[in-house]
């Protein structure tokens, strides 16, 4: 069958055309918004107009047959009307009132969640992980069911001091927001890579592969028209392998993850700010990561126990100490804590204040 | 199809409330041998606790330099299906609007050339349909692009730009950001499907400080929305918080983070002047407190992820500038700012690693901003400062 006639350079379709009509009515009108349940919300246009939102979870991995359901949903209740979340949640629009408690209730007989409003967990931001990447020390998606299925009662009903953001990254390029994320985890290399010096001049630029080194670890091997790696420098990032795949950076045995905690994005009350190391290291237990997932509970659970209202992750720690943090959560302090990389000096304690 | 393989560790992901990605592939592995293989490659992952994918290979569509990452499985002859399993980037529509029709149909043209997977959405923010051969990709593309769906963008150029929901669905939106979004996808096409920048950058645009998409984090161009003047106060409505038991006095007054705001029971006032335009009381009464009513966006610059030398969140450039359609100033300096870049930074620097090696003169003086106390924290704590020809006059 003949292909149709492509076009390139069009760019995406106008999002307009995918608005529901009141959303059209009312764009940049909106007056204010309520929850009504932890994964409902009405949003009240100047006008008068109201517009339901009913959130669901997703596994961000959706076949074409779940978005198919998905969509049969939506033209049942909303006329066809849905969109996607920045956190990969699944959103119907509902500008009918009396649709909203027959779309809530189909879902939940079609086990689909309900949540992920206000202050909540919300989804895991995420990245590919063994599923899809070539540089993933660990399964982004299985560590993401793990951790959702313990605290999936965070996401639909159960209230905490602010939104508590998580994300997991398989590789510490951290495709997505890991570093400024309330609760992360971060996949970690431990060991040296190996260097294949047979495949390197085949398939590797030497300069590039020795320049892409961020502590000037990897330096020429001429004799082997290779190149040699300075083990004392090297940091495991992994940034040689990207550029060189010869460089193995996995150690299967030795790979695994760490929990990073207090980022955020949002400027209110106080700046965005990154995640610190709070766990340095788990080794990779699939399928469900058992340790991995306790630790984010408790991580969580002091929070929700000793948080101010309104306070996320970070401002909560700023304001009791990091040294109270570690007491609190009864993590131990290692040297891996210490920084000894680029923002090293900013981190090291210069007043004589601070608490047992 | 589906059911080649055993899959005892993935199977034990199906269990438990939160959806499950393993049920996802396997719906997906009914239709598809591709999904299948996936299936199993990812249980012999669970048991070896290691990933066997191969380095992206440079494959595409004919006129264009990205949108397609080859992906390939490093045991094609054990798992055939996905020798090949190329992923497709389609680019989103602007705060992921969709219709169930588009969708559908998205959903069928997919079936009938992929896997059946996908991710909705890529981190970057593109519809990712993952899992296709080199051999499908003509078809692929001419498929969506005559139906009015085109590719996003990977490798070294612009990535496609994305962005919170906006005035679609908020009322703390200061800007269009739907609208900004689509517009400057659409400037920089050239810029996105054929890769010829020194590394990505990335636009990210979001309403205001609450930042729903991230922008100040993973962005190297952050658009913020902002706005001039003062809050608008609904006096009424602020009693009405009050009356259901909000504590104004800790949950608003004491959290302002510059002490600019007072309550006495009965009136809540703010000094504009000092106020920060942080967003936490607008957030936490909605109903009260609105924006000032002059709208701009605030440009930062330089965020990413800690890839090579640490995380960089992105720096205040621009404080204020006016963000209204045809955004004329806007495309300009995203013209200037991506020419100093290209002209400046070596093979896969980023642009706020540029700034942080060439110094952050150099970067405004080419883009034509003037130094401000807003661009910084405080100033530099150190005495060796340079001095230019041009600073003696």
């Amino acid at each position: 069958m003949a292909l149709p006639k492509r076009q390139t350079d069009i760019g995406p379709p106008k999002y307009d055309q995918f608005l529901p009509p009141i959303i059209k009515k009312n764009y940049g009108k909106w007056k204010y918004h309520e929850e009504l349940s932890g994964g409902t919300m009405v949003h009240v246009a100047e006008s008068g107009d109201k517009l339901y939102t009913v959130r669901v979870a997703s596994p961000r991995i959706l076949s074409t047959e779940t978005i198919r359901e998905i969509c049969d949903l939506s033209e049942k209740y909303c006329d066809g009307y849905l969109r996607f979340t920045t956190r990969n949640n699944v959103e119907f629009l509902v500008s009918d009132q009396s649709k909203v408690d027959p779309l809530v209730a189909e879902l939940k007989q079609k086990k689909y969640l309900v949540g992920g409003i206000g202050d909540r967990v919300s989804n895991i931001v995420h990245t590919q992980g063994w599923v899809h990447c070539h540089s993933a020390c660990t399964d982004a998606s299985g560590l993401v069911k793990a951790i959702m299925d313990d605290l999936h009662e965070y996401f639909t009903t159960k209230e905490l001091p602010n939104k508590v953001r998580l994300a997991v990254a398989c590789c510490v390029n951290m495709c997505g927001a890991v570093h400024c994320s309330d609760i992360a985890v971060v996949a970690v290399h431990r060991k040296v890579p190996t260097i294949n010096h047979e495949l390197v001049p085949k398939v590797c630029e030497i300069p590039t592969t020795v320049a892409s080194c961020p502590t000037s670890a990897i330096r020429p091997n001429p004799k082997d028209k290779s190149v040699i790696i300075n083990e004392e420098k090297c940091m495991y990032c992994g940034n040689c392998f990207t550029v060189c795949p010869p460089i193995d950076i996995h150690k299967p045995e030795e790979d695994g993850v760490a929990i990073v905690v207090g980022g955020k994005v949002g400027s209110l009350r106080t700046d965005p700010k990154f995640s610190k190391l709070a766990i340095p290291f788990f080794y990779n237990e699939p399928p469900r990561w058992p340790k991995v997932v306790a630790a984010i509970r408790n991580i969580l659970e002091t929070y929700e126990k000793n948080a101010m209202k309104h306070e996320r992750v970070g401002e909560w720690i700023e304001r009791i100490g990091w040294e109270s943090f570690f007491k609190l959560t009864g993590i131990e302090f290692t040297f891996q804590h210490i920084d000894d990389f680029t923002f090293a000096r900013d981190t090291f304690r210069t007043s004589a204040a601070f608490k047992y | 199809m589906s059911g080649k393989y055993k899959t005892p560790m993935l199977d034990e992901l199906e269990k438990g409330p939160w959806p499950s990605f393993v049920t996802e592939i396997k719906k997906a592995a009914k239709k598809s041998s591709m999904a299948d293989d996936e299936l199993g490659q990812l249980e012999k992952s669970y048991k070896t606790k290691r990933g066997y994918w191969k380095h992206g290979g440079i494959v595409g569509v004919l006129g264009y330099g990205g949108g397609v990452i080859g992906r390939y499985s490093s045991l094609p002859e054990e798992f055939p299906g996905i020798a090949h399993f190329h992923t497709v980037r389609i680019n989103q529509t602007s705060g992921f609007f969709y219709t169930a029709k588009a969708l559908k149909e998205i959903c069928d043209i997919w079936d009938k050339y992929g896997s059946g997977l996908t991710n909705m959405h890529g981190s970057t923010g593109d519809l990712v349909l993952l899992g296709t051969t080199t051999e499908n990709l003509e078809a692929i593309f001419a498929e969506y692009s005559s139906r009015g769906w085109d590719l996003g963008g990977s490798g070294s150029a612009m990535r496609t730009p994305s962005c919170c929901v906006g005035p679609g669905r908020c009322e703390w939106s200061n800007i269009d950001t739907l609208d900004i979004t689509y517009t400057l996808t659409q400037e920089f096409q050239d810029e996105l499907h054929r890769p010829a920048f020194p590394y990505k950058f990335k636009i990210k645009t979001a309403g205001c400080a609450v930042d729903c998409v991230a922008a100040i984090a993973r962005a190297d161009m952050s658009i913020i929305g902002t706005w001039k003047g003062n809050i608008q106060i609904d006096q009424a409505e602020v009693k009405k918080y009050a009356d259901k038991g909000m504590n104004i006095q800790a949950e608003i007054i004491d959290m302002c983070p510059t002490n600019c705001m007072a309550y006495d029971g009965k009136t809540l006032k703010i000094n504009d002047v000092e106020c920060n335009r942080c967003m936490h009381c607008i957030a936490k009464m909605t109903k009260a407190l609105r924006s000032g009513k002059e709208k701009g966006a605030t440009i930062l610059i330089g965020s990413k992820a800690p890839i090579v030398v640490g995380s960089l969140l992105s720096w205040v450039i621009v404080p204020f500038i006016k963000a209204d359609a045809p955004y004329t100033e806007l495309k300009e300096l995203i013209r200037k700012i991506i020419g100093w870049w290209d002209d400046t930074a070596k093979p896969r620097e980023r642009i706020g690693e540029v700034i942080e090696s060439e110094g952050m003169r150099p970067f405004l003086e080419a883009i034509g901003v003037p130094p401000m106390p807003q661009q910084v924290k405080e100033p530099r704590k150190d005495p060796f400062f340079f001095w230019s020809e041009s600073d003696f006059k």
